[in-house]
C-alpha cells in the first residue's frame, strides 16, 4: 500500500498558506450531493487498502481511498456484511465518499444508520495533524466520540484518511412480500408491525403497493411469512427490487429529468400522509419519505418542520433555497465552532454543507 | 470530617459570601449548602475519590436550569450535573469551588408512544422505569447497565452507557432520538430528531459519553424496541480461559449475535457460587453464558447452532435452560459479581478496558502475573461478546498501600489494554479516575482537539469541568511519575 499522507499533507499546507480550499474527492459519485462543491481537487483514491479485517472482530479497518466494492467483496467472502447497506451512486465509490456523506440504504431501518457502525476514524485536520478518534472495538468511551461527528459531515471537517467499521454476518434467510394498501394504510401497518417481533429489515411504498424485507433466521422468517401474509415475490425479483432502492436506480428515481426536484423528507415514522403535488415513495418504515414535487420549498421545509423532520433538496431544483434544512442558532454556533477547531483556515470543502461551514 | 474547617478564615469567608450570592441568585429552587446535607454529593460510585460541593441546586423545572447555569456563569461557579451518583470514573465528583445540579426531581416520564416506539423523558427517570412503562406494550428501552434500578437516563447518556445485551441492541448512542438540553449561558438546544436524522453534523452523536461536560440534559426521547418472545441461555464450561475466549470468537466467526455473551473466570465463577448458590461448574476455569432471543422458531434454531460451535470448541460441560425460572438462575450470578466480589474482600476496583476479542486470553495471563506482582487478588467477570472486561481487583481501602497498588494494578491492566489495540473504557467513562490513563491512549495533539471539541460546546470552561481530558501539563507530569509496567516503588519492601 502506498502510503499518500506526505503528499496529502503537503497539499493541505500549500492551500492554507494560500488560502485556496480544497474540493476532497473520491471517485466523484456523489458531487451531485450537498451544496456546490469547489476548490482545487485533492484526489483521496491513491490512500487505499484495507488495513486489517478479522472476521471474528466484526470489525474491518481501512483507507479512505478503498472502493466501497472491494470491501463489500471482501466481506461476502465471510458472509458478512455493511449492514447499514450504504447506496455507493456508482461504480467506483470510496469508503471516504461514503462516511462523508454518511448515507444509509433500505436496511437502516432495521439495522441502523451509517453512524451507528462507526467505531473509529483517522482524521487529517487543517493543521496537517493526524488524530485518531475512537478505535477498533466495539465499546469504547474514552474521550469525546468525535468518530462520530465525521459520518454527514461531507468533508468539511478534515480529511478522512482511515475509518473502522462494525459489520455483521449477513442473514441466514431473506423473504420479500408485496401488499395492496393505501398509503394511510401501510403507515399504520408499518408502525404496528414495528412494535412486534418481527424480522423485518427493509420497506417501501408507492402507488398502493407496499413491499416488505425479512431477514433473519430461516425459521424467523418462514414464520412472519406465514403470520403476515401478502404475497411472497421471486428471490431474484427482490435483488432488483432493493438494489433499485438502495442505488436510486429505480424507475422512481431514475425517470425524472435531471434538473427536476427531488426532495427527501426525514419524518418520525408515525408522521401522517404528506400531501403535495407530485410523485413520492416511502422507505424506512415511514420514516424516510421521497418526493418529486414542484412545491416552494418553503412549503415542503414547513410541512416537513411542523411534522417532526426535515427536508433536504437531494438533487435537481433551484440549489439557491439551501440544500439542507437551515440550522437552529445556537446549533449552528456549535458547528461553526467544531469546523474553527479543525479546519481553522476554511480549506476543506467549504460550503458543502452550509454556505457558513 | 468537613474539608472547609481547614482552609485559611479568609478562604472561609470568600466561600460564604459565594455561597450567600448563590441562596438569593436561586430563590425558589431547592439549595442545600449545610455540610450535613451536601455531604451526601461528596461522591458518586466510586467512592475513593471525595469532594464537597459549595451547594447543591435540586431545580424541578427547565426555566430553574437555565436560570441556575446563567447564575453560575456570571459568577464563574463550575457546575457538576448529577443523575443517580452511580458513575463509575468519578464522573459526578463534584468541584471543590462549584455546585452540584442534581437532576434527581426530573422524575416524570412525559410521553409514552406505543405506535412510534419512542419514550420522551425527564433526565432523572430511571432506566428500568422507561422499560417498566413501556412493559404494557410489549415494548422495552434495550440498553440495560447492571445499575438499571438506580441509574439515570441522563447520566447513561452522559456516559453512553452499555449492558449485557449491547453486542445485539446496542449501545444508549445507538438508542436515544433526540436530546434537549441547557448550556452553561442558559440557552436550550435540541440535538438530533423524532425522524431518522437531524440536518447538519451529527451533535447527538458526540454529545453522548460527552460525561457530562458539555450541556446539561433536560430531556431525552428514547428508541424503544419490541420485547423478544422468548429467551434462553446456554451455560457452557471451559477447562481453559484461553479456549473460552477461542470459543467467544468462533461463535461471532459462525455469523451468530447472541443477544448477551458473558464469561467469568474459575475464581468469580467459586465467589458467585457461594453468593447465589446456582449450582455453577466449580471445576471450570471459565464459564460462558450465551443467550439467544427471539421467536421460539428463532431461538431454537440459534440455540442448536451455537451448541454446536461450543461442542467443536472444546466445552467440557453445556448446559441449556429449560425454564424462564432455570434462565434467570443461570444469570444470577453474573448478575451478582459485584456483591459477591464485595463478601471476598472489603473493597474491590472495578477495570472497565475493552479489546479485541482475540486478545482475552492474553490480557487474562497477563492479569494473573500482575495479581503476583502487586499482590493483590483479582477476579474477572466480562462483556465477552465485545471485548469489555471488568477485572474486580480485591483490596482493603483501610490501608493505603493496599489502595495505592490497587491503582497501579488498576493502570497496568488499562495500559495493556491499549497496547493490545484496545481502549482504557468501554462502558464506565474517564471522569477522574482513568484520567491519567488518557495521556497513553491519546497523542497531545489529540487532546488539544478534545478540548476544543469541549469548547465548542462549553466556551466558559464551568461544566464539569477538569474531568476526562488531561492537560498537557498534566500528562507530563504523569508521563514523569509513571514507572513503566508496574516497578512499583520501593519494590524491596514486602508487600503481604
Ligand atoms: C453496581 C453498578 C453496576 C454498574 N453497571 C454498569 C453497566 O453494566 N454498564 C454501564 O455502562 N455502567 C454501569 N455502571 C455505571 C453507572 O451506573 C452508569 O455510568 C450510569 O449511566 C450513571 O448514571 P447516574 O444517573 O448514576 O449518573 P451519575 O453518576 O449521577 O452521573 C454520571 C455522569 O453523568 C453526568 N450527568 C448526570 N445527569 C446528567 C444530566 N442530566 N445532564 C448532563 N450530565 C449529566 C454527571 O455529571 C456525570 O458526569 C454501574 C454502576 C454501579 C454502581
Ligand atoms: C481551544 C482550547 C481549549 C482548551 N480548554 C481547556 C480547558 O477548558 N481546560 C483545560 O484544563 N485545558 C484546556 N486546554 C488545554 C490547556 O490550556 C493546555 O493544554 C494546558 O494549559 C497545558 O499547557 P502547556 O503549558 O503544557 O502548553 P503547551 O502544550 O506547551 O502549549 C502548546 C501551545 O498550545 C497553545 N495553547 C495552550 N493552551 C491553549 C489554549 N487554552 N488555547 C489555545 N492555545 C493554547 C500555546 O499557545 C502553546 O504554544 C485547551 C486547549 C485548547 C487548544
Amino acid at each position: 500500500m502506498i502510503d499518500m499522507l506526505d503528499s496529502f499533507r503537503a497539499t493541505v499546507e500549500r492551500a492554507t498558506r494560500d488560502q485556496t480550499p480544497l474540493q476532497i474527492v473520491g471517485s466523484g459519485s456523489k458531487h451531485w450531493y450537498g451544496e456546490a462543491p469547489q476548490g482545487e481537487l485533492l484526489d483521496t483514491r491513491g490512500h487505499a487498502g484495507i488495513v486489517a479485517y478479522d472476521p471474528a472482530e466484526l470489525v474491518i479497518t481501512a483507507r479512505c481511498g478503498t472502493p466501497l466494492a472491494d470491501i463489500e467483496a471482501t466481506l461476502a467472502e465471510q458472509g458478512q456484511m455493511l449492514a447499514f447497506e450504504p447506496p455507493h451512486f456508482g461504480p467506483a465509490a470510496t469508503l471516504g465518499g461514503c462516511v462523508a456523506a454518511g448515507l444509509s440504504g433500505p436496511r437502516r431501518q432495521a439495522a441502523g444508520a451509517l453512524r451507528d457502525f462507526i467505531l473509529g476514524v483517522q482524521l487529517l485536520d487543517g493543521q496537517g495533524r493526524v488524530l485518531n478518534f475512537g478505535g477498533q472495538v466495539m465499546k469504547n468511551v474514552a474521550g469525546y466520540d468525535v468518530a462520530r461527528l465525521l459520518p454527514g459531515s461531507l468533508g468539511t471537517l478534515g480529511l478522512i484518511l482511515e475509518v473502522s467499521l462494525k459489520v455483521l454476518p449477513k442473514p441466514f434467510a431473506e423473504a420479500t412480500l408485496r401488499f395492496e394498501l393505501s398509503e394511510a394504510e401501510a403507515l399504520t401497518r408499518l408502525n404496528q408491525w414495528g412494535g412486534q417481533p418481527l424480522p423485518i429489515s427493509a420497506s417501501t411504498w408507492q402507488d398502493g403497493v407496499l413491499y416488505l424485507r425479512l431477514s433473519g433466521a430461516e425459521a424467523a422468517v418462514a414464520g412472519a411469512c406465514g403470520k403476515l401474509g401478502g404475497e411472497r415475490i421471486a428471490d431474484a425479483d427482490c435483488a432488483v427490487l432493493w438494489q433499485g432502492l438502495r442505488e436510486q436506480t429505480a424507475p422512481f428515481f431514475a425517470g425524472r429529468a435531471e434538473s427536476a426536484p427531488l426532495w427527501r423528507l426525514a419524518l418520525p415514522s408515525t408522521a401522517q400522509p404528506v400531501a403535495l403535488p407530485g410523485a413520492q415513495l416511502i422507505e424506512w418504515g415511514g420514516g424516510q419519505r421521497w418526493w418529486r414535487s414542484d412545491a416552494p420549498a418553503e412549503q415542503i421545509r414547513a410541512l416537513a418542520e411542523r411534522l417532526g423532520g426535515h427536508a433536504t433538496l437531494w438533487r435537481g431544483g433551484d440549489r439557491s433555497v439551501g440544500v439542507f434544512a437551515p440550522l437552529a442558532a445556537p446549533l449552528m454556533q456549535i458547528q461553526r465552532r467544531l469546523k474553527a477547531t479543525f479546519d481553522p483556515a476554511g480549506v476543506f470543502n467549504p460550503g458543502r454543507l452550509y454556505p457558513a461551514l | 470530617m468537613t474539608e472547609t474547617a481547614t482552609l485559611p478564615a479568609t478562604e472561609r469567608q470568600r466561600r460564604a459570601e459565594l455561597v450567600q450570592q448563590l441562596r438569593a441568585a436561586f430563590v425558589g429552587c431547592q439549595f442545600l449548602f449545610e455540610t450535613e446535607d451536601t455531604v451526601a454529593y461528596e461522591c458518586d460510585g466510586l467512592a475513593a475519590y471525595r469532594q464537597l460541593p459549595l451547594g447543591v441546586a435540586l431545580p424541578e423545572t427547565e426555566a430553574q436550569v437555565q436560570h441556575i447555569l446563567r447564575v453560575c456563569t456570571e459568577l464563574k461557579v463550575p457546575v457538576v450535573p448529577r443523575g443517580a451518583g452511580t458513575c463509575l470514573s468519578g464522573g459526578a465528583l463534584p468541584i471543590e469551588d462549584g455546585i452540584v445540579l442534581s437532576l434527581a426531581k426530573f422524575k416524570h416520564i412525559v410521553e409514552l408512544n406505543p405506535l412510534g416506539r419512542t419514550a420522551t423523558v425527564q433526565p432523572g427517570v430511571r432506566n428500568l422505569a422507561i422499560s417498566e412503562a413501556a412493559a404494557p406494550y410489549g415494548l422495552y428501552y434495550a440498553p440495560d447497565p447492571s445499575s438499571q434500578i438506580a441509574c439515570t437516563i441522563g447520566g447513561n447518556v452522559a456516559e453512553n452507557s452499555g449492558g449485557v445485551h449491547c453486542l445485539k441492541y446496542g449501545l444508549t448512542v445507538n438508542n436515544i432520538l433526540k436530546v434537549r438540553a441547557v448550556t452553561m449561558d442558559g440557552e436550550i438546544v435540541e440535538f438530533g430528531s423524532l425522524a431518522p436524522d437531524a440536518p447538519g453534523l451529527d451533535l447527538l452523536g458526540v454529545f453522548i459519553g460527552s460525561e457530562g461536560m458539555f450541556a446539561v440534559v433536560t430531556e431525552v426521547v428514547v428508541k424503544l424496541v419490541p420485547k423478544p418472545q422468548c429467551a434462553q441461555v446456554i451455560m457452557a464450561s471451559f477447562d481453559d480461559v484461553v479456549r473460552g475466549g477461542e470459543a467467544v470468537a468462533a461463535i461471532i466467526a459462525a455469523g451468530i449475535i447472541p443477544a448477551g455473551l458473558e464469561m467469568m473466570d474459575g475464581p468469580a465463577t467459586r465467589a458467585v457460587e457461594e453468593f447465589v448458590h446456582a449450582g455453577y461448574d466449580l471445576s471450570a476455569a471459565a464459564i460462558l453464558l450465551c443467550e439467544a432471543d427471539g421467536t421460539l422458531e428463532e431461538v431454537a434454531e440459534e440455540i442448536a447452532r451455537t451448541i454446536a460451535v461450543l461442542e467443536a470448541s472444546g466445552a467440557t460441560r453445556i448446559q441449556v435452560s429449560q425454564s424462564e425460572a432455570e434462565r434467570l438462575m443461570f444469570w444470577s450470578g453474573r448478575k451478582n459479581a459485584f456483591p459477591a466480589a464485595g463478601r471476598l474482600s472489603p473493597d474491590y476496583y472495578c477495570m472497565d478496558g475493552t479489546i479485541p476479542r482475540r486478545h482475552i486470553g492474553t490480557l487474562l495471563g497477563r492479569i494473573a502475573e500482575m495479581e503476583r506482582q502487586y499482590a493483590l487478588r483479582c477476579i474477572n467477570v466480562f462483556h465477552a461478546g465485545d471485548g469489555n472486561m471488568h477485572p474486580l481487583i480485591l483490596f482493603n481501602g483501610n490501608d493505603a498501600d493496599e489502595w495505592h497498588r490497587a491503582e497501579l494494578f488498576g493502570a497496568d491492566i488499562l495500559e495493556t489494554c491499549v497496547e493490545l489495540g484496545g481502549t482504557i473504557t468501554g462502558e464506565h467513562g474517564v471522569g477522574v479516575e482513568k484520567i491519567n490513563s488518557m495521556c497513553v491512549q491519546f497523542s497531545p495533539e489529540e487532546r488539544d482537539a478534545f478540548f476544543a471539541v469541549k469548547h465548542a460546546f462549553d466556551p466558559f470552561g464551568l461544566l464539569n469541568n477538569d474531568k476526562a481530558i488531561p492537560t498537557r501539563a498534566r500528562c507530563a507530569e504523569y508521563g514523569k511519575l509513571h514507572v513503566h509496567h508496574g516497578q512499583l516503588p520501593h519494590p524491596d519492601l514486602p508487600r503481604f
